[in-house]
């Protein structure tokens, strides 16, 4: 295939052929996204999903590098220099409603893209590594969009801060030696700001060469698909260009008019009115919430209190707010693991028939998690905090390994496009 | 063999032990240098000079009366201070002798009994707990309430229920005068 297109008009091109020798540039384009990257021909609308975060990171950073050109980051000026943005700067509304909604979007593509690879256990051999890479990527999408959402310094901003920052003040002995040197003083202030400034400027770039050695390591044997099964030979895959990028093409335009319907029509729908009043570190708000896209982590973290039946047998090692941060932590850094927690040779639950009803049972595990983080912890939000998080942790840690050693998988079908041209028994 | 510049075999292999054992020991010592070089870059995100000289605050106690409570600013913290009312220091001595999560005399939290002088952050996630002013909910010990996760503080700032580890910081303080109080 890339002979094929090595002999295309655009290669024979005087200027093109000056370059690729020099420096192979648009064979590696070619084999990465182009005619030259033989795909799996079975690929499904929820293999979109990578190529929507992509599209999301680089919204994200063409609109915050234009608002770090206004943004001033102090305590005295930050929440003024967000307003006249809104206000006074050209577009300047569009262009922070393009970054605010971005987040919310960012993180709904990248949701959907690791429970796609839960469903078709992609993680699996032998693209584990590729999976790793992936979590890392979620756990630095937290802390940026955690820190940028400090930035507008509202009371949203600054009590969300000073309660995530807290949570280090949980570790023994050197707890609240780590909350200080986090803070740069004895309460978030000006400093705190001024660092998570540099620092949500860096962190978008760091994602950046973690999304390359993602897409590196899933070039290496390619994409998964459906089936699950490998693939057996050219009759299995078509070129990635034009088949796929016309594809991804078609689910970014879906994207882009969902994600404007927000930006234009509701901009303010996923954010907290409260962050429209400037940080007032004299007063907290009633009711701290998260952006949505934490709810699920801010539960867990909550769930661990004395009363709680997964922390008593931890109780005498540590205190329940300790075991809480741990929690939520690690329901991230679990993530990495399951490519060894789940023992099952068969990726797709397609033919996992019990596998596939736990893995709806997860979903819906983790939505009500969100629904908990979005309440305050009272009456019967705290029962069910606490089963959908000890649930949560059964699923990775009990169900998956004893589902692949019991379970009897479906018959795999010979190869990707035996599933299509023999019919099943 | 004349045209290469190669040693005898026994040599070579003495010299590359000693080899190994200099790349070994370089490579040591130039990774231990390179991690105690962040020191420097780590340390600078800790407070620095004028903020660490923000650190006293003096309050002149004369206008409060009895049962009112006043929040200053220390080192950019609240701090509470109460002149409490004979129930309350009656009930804070009683609750001496009660299950305490975070156990703690009233005589140990107070330099005199009127004021009680506190640090107002609360010591789960730190923040604010109500109970200052006037109409605002003090829990169910008559102290303070946090309304973030839920954290009741009795009338001597103790924690009695709630997810909060700790009684509410004493800062250090020293009185002035019979009206005058230097917090740090
Ligand atoms: C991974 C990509 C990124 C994520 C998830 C992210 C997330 C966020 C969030 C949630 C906010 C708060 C928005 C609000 O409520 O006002 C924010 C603000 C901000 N971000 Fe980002 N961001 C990203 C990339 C960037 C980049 C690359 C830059 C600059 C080069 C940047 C600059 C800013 C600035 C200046 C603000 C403050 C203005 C404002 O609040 O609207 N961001 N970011
Ligand atoms: S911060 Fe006060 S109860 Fe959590």
């Amino acid at each position: 295939m890339s002979e094929q297109h090595s002999t295309s008009k655009f290669m024979q091109n005087g200027v093109v052929k000056w370059i690729e020798h020099r420096m192979p540039i648009f064979s590696f384009i070619d084999h990465s996204v182009g005619s030259g990257y033989p795909a799996p021909k079975n690929l499904s609308y929820w293999w979109n999903f990578g190529s929507l975060a992509g599209l999301a990171l680089i919204i994200m950073i063409v609109s915050g590098i234009v608002l770090a050109m206004h943004y001033t980051p102090h305590t005295t000026l930050a929440f003024n220099s967000v307003e006249r943005i809104m206000r006074d700067v050209n577009g300047g509304w569009l262009i922070r409603y393009l970054h605010m909604n971005g987040g919310s979007f960012f993180f709904f593509a990248v949701f959907i893209h690791i429970f796609r690879g839960l469903y078709f256990g992609s993680y699996k051999y032998p693209r584990e590594l590729l999976w790793i890479i992936g979590v890392l990527i979620l756990l630095a999408m937290m802390a940026t969009a955690f820190m940028g959402y400090v930035l507008p310094w509202g009371q949203m901003s600054y009590w969300g801060a000073t309660v995530i920052t807290n949570l280090f003040s949980a570790v023994p002995w050197v707890g609240d030696s780590i909350v200080t040197l986090l803070w740069g003083g004895f309460v978030v202030d000006n400093p705190t700001l001024n660092r998570f400034f540099s620092l949500h400027y860096l962190m978008p770039f760091v994602i950046l060469g973690l999304v390359i050695v993602h897409i590196w390591a899933l070039h290496t044997f390619g994409s998964n698909n459906p089936t699950g099964v490998d693939v057996k030979g050219p009759q299995d895959t078509i070129p990635f260009h034009p088949y796929f990028t016309i594809k991804d093409l078609y689910g970014m335009g879906v994207f882009l008019l969902i994600f404007c319907f927000f930006v234009f029509f509701a901009p303010n729908y996923f954010g907290e009115a409260d962050n429209y009043i400037p940080a007032n570190p004299l007063a907290t708000p009633p009711h701290i919430v998260p952006e949505w896209y934490f709810l699920p982590f801010y539960a867990i973290l909550r769930a661990f209190t004395n009363d709680f039946v997964l922390y008593w047998p931890i109780s005498w090692l540590m205190t329940a707010k300790l075991a809480g941060v741990i929690a939520m932590f690690g329901s991230v850094i679990l993530l990495a693991l399951v490519p060894w927690l789940d023992t099952s040779k068969v990726r797709s639950a397609r033919f996992r028939p019990v596998y596939k009803w736990f893995f709806w049972i997860f979903v819906l595990d983790w939505l009500v998690l969100g629904l908990v983080g979005a309440h305050p912890p009272e009456g019967a939000w705290v029962l069910i905090g606490q089963i959908s998080t000890a649930y949560y942790f059964a699923h990775l840690l009990v169900i998956l390994p004893i589902l692949g050693v019991i379970e009897r998988p479906l018959a795999l079908p010979e190869s990707i496009s035996a599933s299509v041209t023999q019919p099943a028994e | 063999m004349s045209d290469t510049a190669s040693t005898p075999p026994s040599a070579e292999i003495d010299e590359q032990t000693r080899r190994d054992f200099l790349l070994v020991s370089t490579a040591t010592v130039g990774a231990v240098g390179t991690a105690l070089s962040l020191w420097p870059f780590i340390n600078s995100l800790n407070p620095a000079a004028d903020t660490l000289a923000l650190a006293t605050t003096e309050v002149n106690l004369a206008p409060i009366k009895e049962g009112q409570s006043i929040t200053v600013v220390w080192q950019g913290k609240p701090v509470f201070i109460r002149h409490r009312t004979a129930a309350e220091i009656e009930q804070a001595k009683k609750d001496d002798a009660a299950a305490l999560p975070d156990p703690a005399k009233d005589a140990d939290r107070v330099k005199k009994a009127d004021w009680l002088i506190m640090v107002g952050v609360c010591t789960h996630l730190g923040c604010i707990p109500l109970g200052q002013k006037e109409g605002e909910p003090k829990g169910e010990f008559g102290g303070w309430f946090c309304p973030c996760h839920g954290s009741h503080y009795d009338t001597s700032g103790r924690i009695r229920k709630g997810p909060a580890p700790q009684n509410l910081h004493v800062p250090s303080y020293e009185f002035t005068s019979d009206t005058q109080v230097v917090i740090g």
